[in-house]
């Protein structure tokens, strides 16, 4: 008896909650097919700010839907709106609008315009949440906004026979802060997530695959944190230029194989941390051009081509706690001055012994080959790759060094991979001994 | 001729070397196979071994025997047959013989393990390079009738395909490394069985990717139907070449 008078106090009160925020906040609209508002756009002009407009299940061709006011508009069961190639489908010209729900698809490819499926120029707070994207040119685009989420999105595009420079991007951000763009499905299209002069946001648990071009390509893009993001078979990886303040955490890179792919491109980036990562099965996992002061710990370098390309311009850079496995190449460079430094990594192919079992080589590594100085000074001589010869020159080199940079050296290579989740312990002991990474500024 | 094509192999097939030879292709490439995980692994590490160990054996046994079949080729030469009939059923006794051991010792674990195209090339690759350097222990024996004088050549000819050509052109593309020298390159890798052997294998696998611009250019040229054909046909000419120079000394030389 207790349990069902309770059950009916709670009904009421929801009952009374419901029709307190009919009358006070905010009126509801409904589209549908048999209701008397049978269009979107129709729905969003007669709206006032602050009313929810509730789209239910259903095909809605049309396009130009301008968002004029805030508001939320919101698709229930998830409806279509199919522009079928007319134009861009979602302006927002309001602050403080919500578009969740929907599918929207078909928009075509216009230089002119750069049309997309949700767009906004100079708004705040504005919500692009649980949306599929289909067969777009732009998918959600946003100029000088503020305090933007872009969450649970499926944006896929086709790419399919097409050129890169007739394709857009997945997300494309330009000037727009405080972003959070998380849980988003990103294929298909040009660049899976494009920021430029982006600051304070954070992209998380994304999964960016399938692109023509970049899986996440950003510039100027100060203070932004990437973690947990999936960055699968782009055509030419992850591209990231002109910098600092970075943080890329958790991230995983796998499978960007050709040519001219990389896992993770660094360019002018600046006191940053890359830690965590897993880079597995790149053609190049991390090539490193004037980037400074970087911290690059705790990944796993696993069957890549190159695992690093480390140019002689990057400077005071930091290579700590990371796993190198079966890479054809585990460091090349370019020049024989380097001022970067390399500690207590694990490398597959050390050969050193640990006499005193405190699970650090005794004897330091080298993870420079011979073959791979000469294939970054002479190119054709990759053609060479897997001869009997190049394997003796590796091995010669390595017991007399004399061609290949004296100063990148592992001191204290580690005897055993580690397993940096369960391996707390040990990366902890070894940061106490080690004291602070040792960096001369 | 075929008389004594059959007549070779059985002799040679009698002596168990040979069947040595296919028991240890057979053990390491099944070896190799289930330890490298993928079959694209498995023929990365068989193409090593094939381009290493097939030649020397090819060599050095077709060395002995063509001494050690010697009194059996002056009794041939005083019938009636024709000197050029008896090298060449010598030569490709020996080479059916070994190029059979090789298909057996890595085609069988290439087909099983699922080698594809790859695998067919390697396989292609290999009976080529049999045929080359049986041809080239040919030469070597025909031109010195002093038996360690010839396994001497022989080895010094395997030495300098497998080894020291490429550390003459790593020299050169090094001292050399200002000029465009992708097409220099390209000419040099066919001037060596052992790397263009090598490198039709290597094109066709994914480690091609990491090849850059001359690994692009090679695959444009390489990559086609037509330019594996020009490559095989590179290869062809590889083995024409000992073994039609061979076979004019031995009709000529007093024997």
């Amino acid at each position: 008896m207790i349990n069902q008078s309770k059950h009916i106090f709670i009904l009421a009160g929801i009952l009374v909650l419901l029709l307190l925020s009919q009358s006070g906040l905010a009126d509801t609209i409904k589209v549908c097919k048999s209701c008397p508002i049978t269009l979107v756009k129709q729905a969003v002009q007669k709206a006032s700010p602050g009313d929810t407009v509730l789209v239910s299940k259903g095909v809605y061709r049309e396009s130009g839907i301008e968002i004029t006011k805030p508001l939320a508009l919101i698709g229930v069961n998830n409806p279509v709106i199919d522009g079928n190639f007319t134009g861009q489908l979602i302006t927002v010209v309001a602050d403080n609008v919500t578009v969740q729900g929907f599918t929207l698809k078909n928009v075509a490819t216009s230089y002119r315009k750069d049309d997309a499926a949700i767009r906004a120029n100079e708004q705040t707070n504005v919500k692009v949440l649980d949306n599929t994207i289909l067969n777009t040119y732009y998918g959600i685009y946003f100029q000088n906004s503020n305090n933007i989420v872009i969450r649970n999105n499926i944006v896929r595009g086709e790419n399919e026979g097409r050129t890169e420079s007739s394709l857009g991007n997945a997300i494309h951000l330009y000037y727009t802060d405080n972003v959070e763009i998380t849980g988003n499905n990103l294929q298909g299209h040009r660049d899976g997530i494009y920021l430029e002069v982006v600051k304070n946001s954070r992209v998380n648990h994304n999964i960016s695959q399938n692109n023509m071009r970049y899986g996440l390509h950003f510039m100027f893009s100060d203070g932004n944190t990437y973690t947990y993001n999936t960055f699968r078979k782009n055509g030419a990886g992850v591209a990231v230029m002109y910098t600092v303040n970075v943080q890329m955490e958790h991230n995983l890179f796998e499978d960007n194989w050709g040519a001219a792919s990389y896992g993770l491109l660094l360019k002018e980036i600046r006191d940053s941390a890359i830690r965590n990562n897993v880079f597995r099965r790149n053609s190049t996992a991390i090539h490193m051009e004037s980037s400074t002061r970087l911290d690059i710990e705790n990944n796993d370098f696993e069957r890549n081509g190159w695992a690093i390309k480390v140019m002689t311009t990057c400077l005071d850079d930091t290579f700590r706690l990371n796993n190198f496995s079966g890479n054809s190449f585990d460091v090349s460079t370019n020049g024989t001055t380097q001022s970067n430094h390399f500690s207590h990594n694990y490398w597959e192919k050390y050969t050193g012994y640990d006499l005193d079992k405190d699970e650090v080589g005794d004897v330091p590594y080298r993870p420079v080959s011979l073959y791979s100085m000469l294939v970054e000074r002479v190119p054709p001589s990759v053609m060479f790759m897997r001869s009997f010869m190049v394997d003796l020159l590796d091995n010669m080199e390595k017991v007399l060094p004399s061609i290949i940079p004296e100063q990148l050296v592992d001191e204290h290579p580690l005897m055993k991979k580690i397993h940096h989740d369960n391996d707390r312990e040990l990366v902890q002991v070894l940061r106490q001994t080690a004291g602070a990474p040792p960096r001369e500024r | 001729m075929n008389k004594i094509i059959k007549y070779v192999l059985l002799d040679i097939v009698k002596s168990k070397i040979v069947i040595a030879y296919t028991l240890f292709l057979l053990l390491l490439s099944i070896g190799l196979f289930t330890l490298g995980g993928s079959a694209d692994k498995g023929i990365l590490s068989l193409l090593n071994l094939v381009l290493l160990t097939v030649p020397l054996i090819s060599i050095v046994f077709a060395t002995t025997h063509f001494y050690n079949s010697y009194e059996f080729m002056e009794l041939l030469v005083a019938q009636p047959i024709n000197r050029k009939k008896i090298f060449l059923s010598e030569y490709l006794g020996v080479a059916f013989s070994l190029s059979g051991a090789f298909i057996l010792g890595v085609g069988v674990p290439v087909l099983l393990f699922g080698g594809g195209l790859t695998g067919l090339y390697l396989l292609l690759t290999g009976v080529f390079i049999t045929f080359i350097f049986v041809g080239m222990a040919f030469l070597a024996s025909v031109s010195t009738r002093d038996k360690a004088k010839g396994i001497g050549i022989a080895l010094l000819l395997w030495f300098y395909f497998a080894l020291i050509y490429d550390g003459l052109v790593l020299f050169i593309l090094y001292v050399f490394a200002d000029y465009p020298l992708e097409y220099a390159t390209l000419a040099m890798t066919a001037l060596n069985p052992i790397d263009l052997g090598r490198i039709i294998v290597l094109l066709n696998l994914d480690v091609s990717a990491l090849m850059g611009y001359t690994g692009a250019l090679y695959k444009s040229i390489f990559g086609s139907l037509l330019g594996v054909g020009a490559a095989f046909g590179l290869l062809l000419l590889w083995v024409l070449l000992p073994v039609l120079s061979s076979r004019r000394i031995f009709s000529r030389r007093d024997l």
